[in-house]
């Protein structure tokens, strides 16, 4: 919405002459449109809620906020796909963050979480899919490729020897 | 020597280049799409979001007549753009509950005023903990749920005109 203002207020905004460069008629009427238009959009902003209770607030047991740390940085944020939810400043991730400590607060172990999540959003919100027929690959590729590159790397070496006479 | 390995290296680069231009052109399916279909909706009870009307559980899903569910939030864009199919949907008799995502009353009221009221029940669900329940990964979304409680459908994103139909569709089906 702020976006659209801008856009519509530098192109009516009166004033500049037209001997000014271009660029910097355009740089000085954003910014004075962005002026005018930030404090209108202020509200829009205030109408999301606060962030959950345990979102940005650790748990008071370190040994259990550990446990949850350790699992967040494991978990897919779902809105913004390449991040974890530890890392992640999006709503959702806050959520889901606030959702992780309640849980392992109450007792129950990371794994058990994990599952919860799994079951509701499949392997993909797991940083550390479980081994499975489709994620075999993804634990055997490595290991074809290391044996592959020894492979390369012994036959390179045997060939720099100087032949035997 | 195995002049034939001097190749392999070209072989690989010709692979990737295959899997990034197939990839291109029809970029790969990145939805996450919610693994509850086909399982009973979670239990959990959200009080209203607007005083005066009623808030949503898990037993007002299983009442033995199918219903929408709609994930939504007044801050949404493209809820707002999925609204009169909400409304088109709701004419054709289709009952429709609603889960209201991190919102508050005077911007839902407002919402529901500028573009429609679709919903019988709206929940509120201020830390998203029933959105995550259901596997929904955003707003919108909206699961078709049969009269015994399982979800039998998921729509991920907007609903836009020509999906109209198959939820109607799926909606029947349930019955």
């Amino acid at each position: 919405m702020a976006e659209c203002a801008v856009k519509t207020v530098s192109g009516t905004l009166p004033g500049f002459r037209a001997s000014a460069p271009l660029l910097l008629r355009q740089i000085i009427a954003t910014s004075a449109a962005a002026s005018l238009v930030l404090p209108l959009a202020t509200p829009a902003a205030a109408q999301s809620r606060p962030p959950a209770p345990y979102a940005n607030v650790q748990l008071s047991d370190p040994a259990k906020e550990a446990e949850a740390t350790a699992l967040m940085a494991t978990l897919r944020c779902l809105v913004c796909q390449g991040q974890a939810i530890v890392d992640s400043d999006a709503d959702m991730a806050g959520d889901m963050r606030s959702l992780v400590r309640q849980r392992i607060a109450a007792g129950e172990s990371a794994d058990e979480v994990r599952d919860w999540l799994i079951a509701r959003y499949g392997d993909y919100v797991t940083y550390d899919p479980p081994m499975s027929a489709v994620t075999i690959p993804l634990w055997l590729t490595p290991l074809a490729l290391l044996a592959l590159g020894i492979w390369i790397a012994s036959a390179s070496f045997r060939r720099r020897r100087p032949p035997r006479r | 020597m195995r002049r034939w390995l001097l190749w392999l290296p070209l072989v690989l680069f010709a692979l990737v280049v295959v899997f990034a231009v197939r990839e291109l052109r029809k970029p790969s399916d990145r939805t996450v799409y919610s693994a509850m279909v086909g399982k009973p909706v979670p239990d959990f009870t959200l009080p209203p979001i607007l005083s005066g009307r009623p808030g949503l559980s898990a037993a007002d899903l299983k009442v033995g007549q199918p219903r929408l569910l709609n994930i939504f939030a007044s801050w949404c864009v493209p809820c707002i753009a999925e609204a009169p199919q909400l409304m088109k949907l709701k004419a054709m008799g289709i009952p429709i509950d609603a889960v209201a995502i991190r919102d508050s009353e005077p911007a839902i009221a407002q919402f529901l005023k500028r573009h429609g009221d679709p919903y019988a029940r709206i929940g509120d669900d201020r830390d998203s903990r029933v959105q995550l329940s259901l596997g929904s990964s955003g707003v919108p979304e909206t699961f078709v749920i049969d009269g015994r409680g399982i979800i039998v459908k998921q729509h991920v994103g907007d609903i836009r005109d020509e999906d109209v139909a198959a939820l109607a569709d799926a909606w029947r089906n349930a019955r």
